[in-house]
């Protein structure tokens, strides 16, 4: 699905009244709530029905850091976003949930969203294993750091992770400055 | 090898480096709040996992909570909830809470400095991302998602790879009546929503140093708009005397310990940074944002730009679009632009220093009928302070509601909306569509600016007012 737009902020995808919910699912409806409005508006567009990749412009996902959004998009069905550029909180909140996040060069993007735009039904294939974007015959590589490729081939437990190395974090505790507050005596 | 300020505190919170993988570090202090938590919490106890620093872990209720009505049930009963989800959480995880109606309670970027719980060099993490704004005091502070929140209760550490470091040097003294509200909109301004993207930006140069801690509050809380992952300004004697004497500082032998470990908090000489931007103080004006992201500013004294002088085609595009949804014309006079509401408040712009430069400006007038003017103290601690200074007074006779303390009309989260097509000059630090509520157009100003166009009804500086 193409989103021709750049500096797509978290407000948009999911705005702040969705916030008040404690529940981590039923999101999904309030994805681009204001600008859903709009009949004309991609997402309410049938021949984009279904679609799991979105293209976007540049700095998609900046702003707050509600990781509802990631959850949003989720939940509408997306499992990929490319675009030139994401805003870092956004990233690190899609690698934690595994909405995978394509950055292409810009000229790429740009491209590849007239496709998109031309033929709804082409095929943009995110392949997490060999780290490209395939569509219409093109292929473009992408970045992606070996630890966050095998957590979302692997859909590994970060906490577990983590815990793994609890005697270095109880040695790190140890040895802290004794002037460092604490919330609490 | 020479390091830079943001490069020595990482460092120093290193608890475990391996080849591909991201640094794990130690967090110092983790603050909680109502919205990003509940998850958190929730997955928790699922997994059968505890808080593992209950000491180095502090929530308060800020975002969802009324700032009327602060002795009456909450209306809205899924703010009931998600407030009484905190209370539950923390009660049953150990974990400290300011909940609304606590002396100590506030917007969670105003408490952490005021109960100098904020200190140099210390890694500081929020579900928020104007977390940045810690970033103050020499400490290295960002915002995370939900599942991070979880991460940093479980293990009291974070797992990231290593951002980027850019400077950015305001050089020489500041024009009379710019604010350090005016210094982040001009960097913005220059830099671009993104400019900050994936670096820690330290804020140098004269014009910084010579903020009071209050206004270097305000120039790294708005890092996150110019992109960045976290801001910083290195410590000094403005830092510390701030600090003394706060109830979380150290004290006696561990004060002196103390300064001699933050006074080593500095980029040194010869140390590089990936990219450094310079500005001339001098060229700095008071700002007001005309657009629906914070790049999108005039000088007080300028004008609505036209869309078709942007040579880049998708800044082009996107003036057009911030232009339809705020209702405006190109080449309007900033000054011409009438305003419905007046917010001063939020994480950016609530604090003692900016109630007080507020109420500076009305000087005896009143707030132009018609305007709907909000002032929400950042904590309740500095609305006891204003109100011991008699600022509340000032206020409410000049016209505006006097509020308690809280995010409030920042995110439109609580009751304190604009309406579709109200137009709100705002001390926050977000012009999004729809940010204070959906169809509410938001102009971003400092504090005096904010004052001083309640009183006029238009964009105004105090000098303008008769
Ligand atoms: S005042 Fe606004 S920006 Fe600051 S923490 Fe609250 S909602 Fe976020």
């Amino acid at each position: 699905m193409p989103l021709d737009r750049r500096d797509v902020d978290t407000d948009q995808i999911i705005p702040a009244h969705w916030l008040k919910r404690v529940e981590r699912t039923g999101y999904g409806a309030g994805l681009f709530e204001a600008w859903r409005r709009d009949p004309v508006f991609v997402l309410n567009d049938p021949r984009y029905a279904g679609a799991t990749v979105l293209v976007t412009g540049a700095n998609f996902g900046c702003g707050s850091s509600r990781e509802h959004a990631v959850w949003a998009l989720q939940e509408h069905g997306f499992q990929a976003v490319i675009s030139p550029s994401f805003a870092d909180i956004f990233r690190t909140n899609c690698a934690r949930v595994g909405l995978v996040t394509a950055a292409l060069p810009e000229a790429a993007v740009a491209r590849l969203m007239r496709r998109v735009e031309r033929d709804p039904a082409l095929s943009v294939v995110v392949d997490v294993s060999s780290r490209t974007v395939t569509a219409g015959g093109e292929t473009h590589p992408f970045a992606l750091d070996d630890f966050t490729r095998m957590r979302l081939l692997e859909g590994l437990d970060d906490i577990g992770l983590t815990l793994r190395h609890a005697e270095a974090i109880a040695r790190f505790e140890a040895v802290r400055p004794a002037h460092l507050p604490r919330v609490s005596d | 090898m020479a390091q830079t300020l943001s490069q020595k505190v990482w460092e120093r919170h290193v608890v475990r480096r391996a080849p591909g993988e991201p640094d794990l570090l130690y967090v110092d202090l983790h603050l909680v709040h109502e919205v990003t938590s509940p998850q958190a919490f929730d997955a928790l106890r699922l997994a059968g996992r505890r808080v593992r620093r209950p000491d180095l872990t502090l929530a308060t209720a800020d975002h969802n909570t009324p700032t009327i009505d602060v002795d009456r049930p909450i209306a809205d009963p899924v703010s009931a909830t998600q407030l009484a989800a905190l209370t539950r959480n923390c009660a049953e995880f150990g974990v400290r809470l300011y909940p609304m109606g606590h002396a100590l309670q506030g917007i969670v970027h105003v408490i952490g400095p005021q109960l100098g719980l904020t200190q140099p060099g210390m890694l500081i993490v929020c579900g928020d991302s104007h977390t940045s704004t810690h970033g103050a005091f020499g400490a290295l502070a960002f915002g995370i998602g939900t599942s991070e929140v979880e991460h940093v209760l479980a293990t009291q550490t974070l797992p990231q790879p290593r951002p980027g470091t850019m400077s950015v040097t305001v050089e020489g003294a500041l024009p009379a009546g710019v604010t350090a509200k005016d210094v982040i909109l001009g960097v913005i301004q220059r830099i671009g929503v993104a400019g900050g993207q994936g670096t820690i930006v330290e804020y140098r140069g004269d014009a910084i140093r010579s903020l009071s801690m209050e206004g270097r509050m305000t120039v790294c809380n708005m890092s996150i708009e110019a992109g960045a992952r976290a801001g910083m300004i290195a410590p000094d004697d403005v830092t510390f005397r701030y600090l003394e004497g706060r109830p979380r500082a150290p004290k006696g032998a561990a004060w002196e310990r103390a300064l001699d470990d933050w006074r080593s908090l500095f980029t040194d000489p010869g140390a590089a940074f990936d990219r450094e931007v310079r500005i001339a103080a001098g060229e700095l004006r008071p700002y007001v944002t005309w657009g629906t992201n914070p790049a999108q500013s005039s000088e007080i004294d300028g004008a609505v730009p036209d869309p078709d002088a942007f040579a880049d085609g998708a800044k082009r595009e996107s003036a057009q679009r911030a232009l339809a949804y705020q209702g405006l014309r190109a080449g309007t006079a900033i000054r011409d632009i009438a305003v419905d509401a007046v917010f001063i408040g939020s994480c950016t712009n609530a604090r003692i220093e900016d109630l007080r430069a507020a109420a500076g400006a009305i000087d005896g007038r009143r707030v132009k009928h018609g305007v709907r003017a909000l002032v929400v103290p950042g904590s309740a601690q500095v609305k006891e302070q204003a109100e011991r200074e008699g600022l509340d007074r000032v206020f409410v006779e000049a016209g505006f509601e006097w509020r308690a303390a809280g995010c409030s009309m920042c995110l439109g989260m609580n009751p304190d909306v604009l309406r579709p097509g109200e137009r709100c000059a705002s001390t926050s630090n977000r012009n999004f569509e729809g940010r204070q509520g959906p169809g509410g157009r938001t102009h971003l100003v400092s504090p005096v600016v904010a004052a001083a166009t309640a009183i006029a009804g238009h964009f105004a500086l105090p000098e303008d007012l008769s």
